[in-house]
Formats: C-alpha cells, structure tokens, sequence
C-alpha cells in the first residue's frame, strides 16, 4: 500500500510516496538519493546501514519508512556542517580508520551517538558500542583509536 | 638513506573525506535514468541435471523486459574465462550457479519474474568432500576431465577421467636421505577450512548501451581493464565496445577478480538497450562468488639433534570448488612458505580437486596462509620436541641472501633475520601473559608478490599543480602513496597532486589491483612519467637559466640550479612559458613498466591468547606484527593494511566456516557466518622493519598480502602454548577446542 509521508532527515522536510513495507534505508537510498547509507546485509547483522533516529544509532534496514515519520533522522550527509565536517569524522580521517569505506558512514555514526552519551570512553567501552558495525579492512585498531582520541580532545 | 620530504610520511588517504562524508561513489550507489533491475535465478541444489528450463512465465510477466539463460550467451566455452559467469546448461554444479537472469522495471517484478522460471531437476548426489572426491569410484563431476599431470618433471594426462585436475610433484635433495638423518621426525595432518573474503560491499553491477551499441559498466572491481577483458569475452565483443567506468570498491581482498554480475548485468543491457543494474544480496554474496579454497596438508619434518632441518615432505590437496578459478596458487604458496627454512630434501606434492561448492578464487596471499598454518604449526611442535625456543629455532633455519628454493632464484636482499630478531626482542621487554590457561605463540610467513604491467601519466598544470592520471582501481591507498612518490619526484606540497582514476577509454592500461603490486608496480610507471615531464621542464629550464639541463632539481615548486638555490624558476613560469605562444606545448609526461622482479616480504608475528577450558572460547590478548616492509612510502596505510589482514587471519582461526548440509550452505548470513568484530580484537601492534629491497620503488617491498600468512598459525601455536593442545584443523571454534581439551 503506497503512503505519502514527510520525513524530517538531516533537518530537512522530505515529502516522498513510499510502500507501506519498504525499509528507511530504501527509502534513502532509492528514493531521496542519500547513497551515503549502505547496504552490507539487509538483515540488521553488518551496521554499514545504520542512521540516527532521535540520536540514537539505528539499522535503517530494519525500519520501515513509515515509522519513522515525525522523527529526527540524521545521515552520514548530514553530519558535517558546511565547510566543518564533524570531530568524529575528523577524528577518523587522521589516524587513518578509513579504508575501503563502505562501513565508514555507519561506523562514524554509531561512534557519534556513543560519544554523545559517553564523551570519555574507556577501550573496552568503544569496542563494544561499535561491535554492531563490521569492518573486514582495518581490524579496528584505527577507529577504536580515532573514537579515543575524540574522547580525549574533550576532556 | 635519503631524506624525503613527503615519502615516509603518515598521510591521509586522499579518498578518506569523500568516505567519511558519504558522498565515494561505489556502484551500487549509482542509479541511471530508465534503469532496469536486474535479478538471477541460482541453483538450489549443489550437483543435478537440469531436465527442463521453461523461461516463458517469466517472459510473459507485466514489467519483464528480458530473460536470458544460457542460450543466450554468445558461443560461451566451457574454457572461456574462469572469471566470468558460466550459467548452466544441461548441469548445476553448485548451488548458487546462476541459470538464468531477468531484467524488469522493478526489482520485486525482477524477483517475481525469477520465481517463475520452471526449473525440473533431477538431484544427484553432490561430492563434498575433497578426499572422497579423489578415489577412483568416485561420482565423476564433469565425465571429461582429466588429470593434467606433472610429477618430476614428466607432463601427461591420465586416462580415465578424474575429479582431480591438476597432480604436480617437485621435490630436491634426497627426501629419504633427509629423513634418515634427522633425530625427530614428525608427521601431522592439518585441514583449512574455506572462507569467504568478507568484504562489506556485496557485489554490484550497472551496464549501460549507447545507440552505437557500446557498453558501459560500473562495478566493484579491482581490475577496470579486466572487467573489459572479462565482459568482452562473455559477449563475443570487441574490447574497445566495452567502457568501464572508476569507482569506490567496498573491500575485496582478491575476490572481486572474479565478476559474477558485469557480464550479465551487460548481456541484459544489450538485449534491451536500457541500463541494468544488478545487485547481489547477502546471501548471494556467500553462495555465488569465489571463497577461498580449502585444503588438507599432510607434512611430514624432520630435524637433526642441533635443530637443522634435514627433510620436508608435504602432500596438498586443495578443493577448488566446482571448477579451476585459480590454477596455480596451491602449488606456489606451499613452496613459498616451505621457503621460509633452508631445508636441503624436499617433496612436494599438490592436488586440486573439484567438488561441488562455489567455483573458489584468491583471498589475500592466496593459498599462503594454509601452507603456513601447516608449516608453522608444525615448526612449532619441532621446536617443542627439541625443547628450542620457537625464534631462536627459526633462527637457525631461516634463509638469508644467496639461498634458493627448488627453481626459484637465490633471495635477494631480505630482512627476515632482522623480523625474527625485532620479533624476539619485542617479546623479551614486554610483560609476558601471566595466568592459568594463558599462552603465546609465534609464526612467520613468506611472499614474493607479483607484478604486472602499468602505466601512467602526469599533467604538470600552469599553476604548479601536478596531475597524475591512472587506471588502477585503489583498494588500499594506493592514490595516495602514488600522490606522495609524484609530490616527492616534483618537490612539491602532497596537496598539489591530484590523481584521477579514469575510465578504461581514458586512462593508460594497467593490471589488476592484486599481488601487493600497484604501489610498486605503478609506483616504477609513475616514477618514469614524472622523470620524463621533469626532462620536459628541465629543457625549459635551461636557456632561462643558462645551464645543462642536467644539472637541476626539483624542490619547492622550484627548478633549481644544483648548488645554487638562487637560480630557480618555478614550475608554473615554466609551465605557463611551454604552453604559450611560441612554447613547445603542455608538460605532459608518460611512463610504463612491464612485469618488474618484486623482492620478497617476510612476516613475523606473535599472539597472546587465553583459552577458557570451560567454554572452548579463546580470546586474544595481545597481538604484535613485524614485517620487512622494505620502505615505508605511508607507515599509517601500512599499519592499517597489517592490523586489517591480522584480523582476517584471526576470524578465519577462530570462527568462520562455510557449514553445508547436503551441499547446500546452511549460514549465508553475517550472524552465523561471523567475522571479527571490535569486541572480539585488542589492539594490533606493529613494527615495520625497513630492510631496503635494492629495487624500484625506493626500495619499498609489498604490503597488503603477507601479513595473513602467520596469523593462523601464529594463534594455533598461542593455543597450544595455553593449553598442551594441539588443533590441527580449522576453525578453532570454542566447539572444537573443548573437544580437543576433553580428548586430550
């Protein structure tokens, strides 16, 4: 069943047509042209689709559209200001936790919202919030110490 | 050794803001007007004859814009390309082997379309198991294959057809002398398991037709040129009819050579002269690509009472899937790492067999972390049976400059004594693991790396801004250790160099992003095209400054007079003077380079591990890298390229196994096939020894494939040193452990 929604994504209204049973990372993807977003599994086991609703890091593939009308939906294109990019992105680019990058947006995003709620994370304590996002290039030396860092710069 | 301002320095990857920002381009993220959607029916079953294939509900289907099968595959030869797609014909021999793919306006109309494609099968029984797939009684995969045989020097074919394709038998010395002499002899049976590659991206394809006919593809290779080849081949077209555009590759590790969709996705495109877009799921991805094989290695060593080794004998047999990927890595990896030592007998024999599994192909060092699971396990229990230490041991055997191996060259320069010594330092200032249960373990790996033809070209811009133009496909920063070698060759800021990755019309060839090789192998080409444009400026250079052209260099943007930093001109005057009116036109230089010798990489690594005797679980502690990296062009890409391939080496150990029941897979998903995640690794130390290669480029050795060699072994070794048990097969799940303990 098809269902005009408006969707409040990167502070932005989108107006779209959707089927009631397509996901948000459909959505995004095929609909609003937001590639960022990736798709690595479809089943909510690889992270590399993963959006913040309200703050908090969620599988895009696991969500239908619909539900997520009159929330806040941040994306990967959304989280850097004009001319800023955002501390968590920096942070990654410069001890080089990015490779391949497919898991990157997701992985930067699940950091994010971590980092919001715990700035001064132990190494214990990255490691597990982002044991939900894969990554098969860097064996997660750089980003658990990239998400260090940005813990550290805000001490 | 030579100081450099940009090469050695830790610098971003070039890519890594448009990665962290989300606007890389991979292909799946790419959509084209009037596109169509693109889906392939795969068998269900691993081995049966197909009686009947009815496409013609599909056809009919509202939205359906093409089906093909494998009639229509222009004149496909059951020789044709291995990396390309073979849709069956009268048999499936895996499940997953694609039969047939639509293309409709929707992908749900494309997935209906597959589900009505009648299929009548006739089962029969699948061959899974390589051993099995060997005895002579065996259920015959293909009835006309047989065994292409090489054994001491003899070629020949046997007479009856086989499961096994390829037996092979080299050996030197006198094996039984060998073990004659040695005090301790030891024979051991090690089994690998195969893997899938596990790169995130699934494979994706887009191919678009012009009104002349020509087709272009965007898809996640490594390879743009040998998708060309690939695809070319599949359509029965010409190459140049064929453009394949740059992008983003979310990982592959040697996989993505292989291309599963392109061809089909371009076939489709040509029947209906719309774009197709063809994109794997997950599931698929497991299935239907190309995992690494698995293989059984029985070695058999033998040492003297002083620790030398006198004899090495080793049978391989690699289960290569349903059909030949990947020909000779079994046989190569295995002399390889049997390379490691200097061992004066030696026997080596090599099977590949084909069974009923997914056609496999290379994964990082292919073939080479097997044989060193089996090696240095082995070297391992030598060691112990001598009560040596384990370095002190490989110490004595390890092969330095001037030895040779069977038919390969004597060793160049090598930095394996230096890994083996930073190694046991290392290991000597740190706190050892204390505790029940806890233990470490070591082991090494050999590479030689591989080269390939590339080429290159840079544009020097009136501003002084240098662009350099490739058709290599980056998998592991390669555009950024290439922008450094260009900035370091100009004397210019690392900023100032811009690389484009063009498409296959515009770019010059190069090969393969796989063998460790662009930033060497491309790295030579781009060294000659910077030399030839700075032969260009120099020209230029020397009647304003009244010197030879020979007597300059390049530093701050600058042409300078060596020795007299007041003569310069910069490179835009020079530029800006080449391109003006009565100038000798644009700076543009050009560089190639065939197969160049490669120098090769030698690996140590240790792991700490701890084993719950309760659960079986083992978890790794700590873990340290040491590789002669030859130069280090980027230290920061290179830690990331060892840090990555040590946590391969770790999944593979401990947790990731294809699991079939009656040939078919019965985990195709990342929750029960897992890989290592953050919670699962500790940090990974490295230590980059710069044991100069004496070749091009600057001395700098392979990178990306060796350090997964020791990894499995290294762990195995950790495991045994913890517990006084040995595993021998892989993975070591908590399952296998416990058993192994229980039994013990």
């Amino acid at each position: 069943m098809k269902k005009d929604i408006v969707l409040k994504i990167n502070g932005e209204e989108r107006e779209v047509t959707v089927e009631s049973r397509q996901t948000l990372l459909d959505v995004l993807r095929n609909h609003l042209g937001l590639t960022g977003t990736k798709e690595g599994c479809g089943n909510g086991n690889c992270g590399t689709c993963t959006v913040l609703i309200d703050g908090k890091a969620v599988s895009s593939c696991l969500i239908f559209a619909v539900e997520t009308e009159g929330h806040e939906i941040l994306t990967i294109e959304g989280l850097a200001q004009p001319g800023k990019i955002h501390p968590v992105q920096k942070s990654f680019i410069e001890e080089g936790a990015i490779q391949c990058g497919f898991c990157s947006p997701g992985m930067i995003l699940t950091a994010k919202a971590f980092l919001d709620t715990n700035p001064h994370p132990t190494e214990a304590e990255a490691r597990q919030a982002i044991a939900g996002n894969l990554c098969r290039c860097t064996g997660y030396d750089k980003i658990v110490r990239a998400i260090l860092k940005v813990g550290a710069k805000t001490l | 050794m030579t100081e450099y301002t940009v090469l050695g320095k830790r610098l971003p990857r070039v890519d890594a803001q448009d990665k962290a920002t989300g606007r890389a381009m991979y292909s799946g993220d790419i959509s084209l007007p009037n596109m169509l959607y693109g889906k392939v029916l795969r068998s269900p079953y691993a081995h049966a004859k197909i009686r009947k294939l009815d496409v013609s509900k599909a056809k009919a289907l509202k939205g359906v814009m093409a089906v093909i099968t494998a009639e229509d595959v222009p004149e496909q030869k059951e020789k044709s390309s291995p990396k390309s797609p073979r849709l069956a014909r009268e048999k499936v021999l895996y499940a997953g082997q694609p039969i047939a793919a639509v293309a409709a306006i929707n992908l749900d109309i494309a997935v209906e379309a597959v589900s009505l494609i009648e299929v009548d099968y006739e089962e029969l029984p699948p061959v899974m198991d390589a051993f099995e797939a060997m005895k002579p009684d065996a259920v015959l995969i293909f009835p006309d294959v047989y065994t292409n045989l090489q054994v001491l020097g003899q070629t020949g074919k046997t007479t009856a057809p086989s499961n096994i394709t390829w037996q092979v038998e080299i050996g030197s010395g006198d094996i039984e002398a060998g073990f004659k002499g040695a005090y301790v002899v030891l024979e051991n049976i090690f089994h690998t398991q195969a893997v899938h590659q596990g790169y995130l991206e699934p494979r994706s394809a887009l191919a678009a037709v012009d009104p002349r006919r020509k087709v272009t593809i965007w898809t996640d290779s490594h390879g743009a040129f040998g998708v060309r080849d690939v695809c070319a081949d599949f359509l029965n077209i010409p190459i140049s009819h064929i453009k394949v555009m740059p992008v983003e590759v979310g990982g592959s590790f040697g996989a993505k050579q292989f291309h599963p969709l392109a061809p089909i996705a371009a076939l489709l495109a040509l029947k209906t002269g719309r774009p197709v877009k063809i994109v794997m799921t997950r599931e698929e991805d497991f299935v239907a690509t190309s995992p690494a094989p698995a293989s059984i290695i029985t070695l058999k060593m033998g040492v003297d009472k002083e620790g030398n080794i006198t004899a090495a004998a080793v049978s391989v047999v690699c289960d290569i899937g349903a059909f030949n990927r990947q020909v000779g890595d079994s046989l190569g990896s295995t002399i390889q790492e049997l390379s490691l030592y200097r061992i004066p007998n030696l026997s080596i024999k090599v099977f590949n067999v084909i069974t009923n599994k997914a056609p496999t192909g290379p994964y990082r060092a292919p073939n080479a972390a097997d044989a060193a699971f089996a090696v240095e396990s082995q070297m391992d229990l030598l060691a112990r049976a001598l009560q040596m230490d384990p370095i002190d041991f490989r110490l004595k055997n390890a092969v330095a400059e001037g030895d040779r191996v069977i038919t390969n060259p004597p060793f160049s320069r090598i930095g394996f004594t230096e890994a083996l010594l930073k190694m046991k330092d290392y290991l000597n200032r740190r706190d050892k693991p204390e505790g029940k249960n806890r233990g470490t373990g070591i082991a090494c790996g050999l590479w030689p790396a591989f080269g390939g033809a590339c080429s290159a070209q840079v544009n020097v811009t009136p501003d002084g801004s240098v662009t350099l133009l490739i058709g290599s496909l980056d998998l592991t920063g390669t555009r950024t250790s290439l922008a450094q070698i260009v900035a370091e060759e100009f004397g210019i800021a690392f900023d100032l160099v811009t690389v484009v990755t063009g498409d296959t019309d515009a770019a010059p060839y190069s090969e393969v992003s796989a063998g460790s090789k662009i930033t060497r192998q491309m790295g030579i080409a781009v060294r000659r095209a910077c030399q030839d444009a700075k032969d260009q400026l120099a020209r230029q250079a020397a009647p304003l400054l009244k010197v030879e052209p020979t007597d300059f260099s390049f530093t701050h943007g600058n042409v300078q007079v060596n020795g007299m930093p007041e003569k310069s001109v910069s490179l835009s005057t020079l530029v800006r003077n080449s391109i003006g009116r009565f100038g000798s036109g644009p700076i543009t230089g050009r560089g190639s380079v065939g197969v160049h010798p490669t120098a090769p990489i030698f690996v140590v690594q240790m792991a700490d591990v701890e084993v719950d005797k309760e659960t079986g679980k083992v978890k790794i502690l700590s873990y340290a890298a040491a590789q002669d990296v030859g130069f280090a062009i980027n230290p920061s890409l290179i830690e990331g390229q060892i840090q990555g391939a040590v946590a391969q080496g770790i999944g593979r150990t401990l947790m990731e196994e294809y699991v079939f029941q009656n040939g078919i897979m019965q985990n195709p998903n990342l929750l029960d096939y897992r890989i290592p995640t953050a919670a699962d690794l500790p940090f990974i130390d490295t230590m980059l020894i710069e044991v100069g290669s004496g070749i091009e480029p600057f001395g700098a050795r392979a990178v990306g494939e060796p350090p997964m060699i020791p990894t499995l072994a290294a762990v195995a070794n950790a495991i045994h040193s913890a517990t006084g048990v040995r595993l021998k097969e892989l993975p070591m799940t908590p399952e296998a452990v416990l058993k192994t303990i229980q039994a013990e």
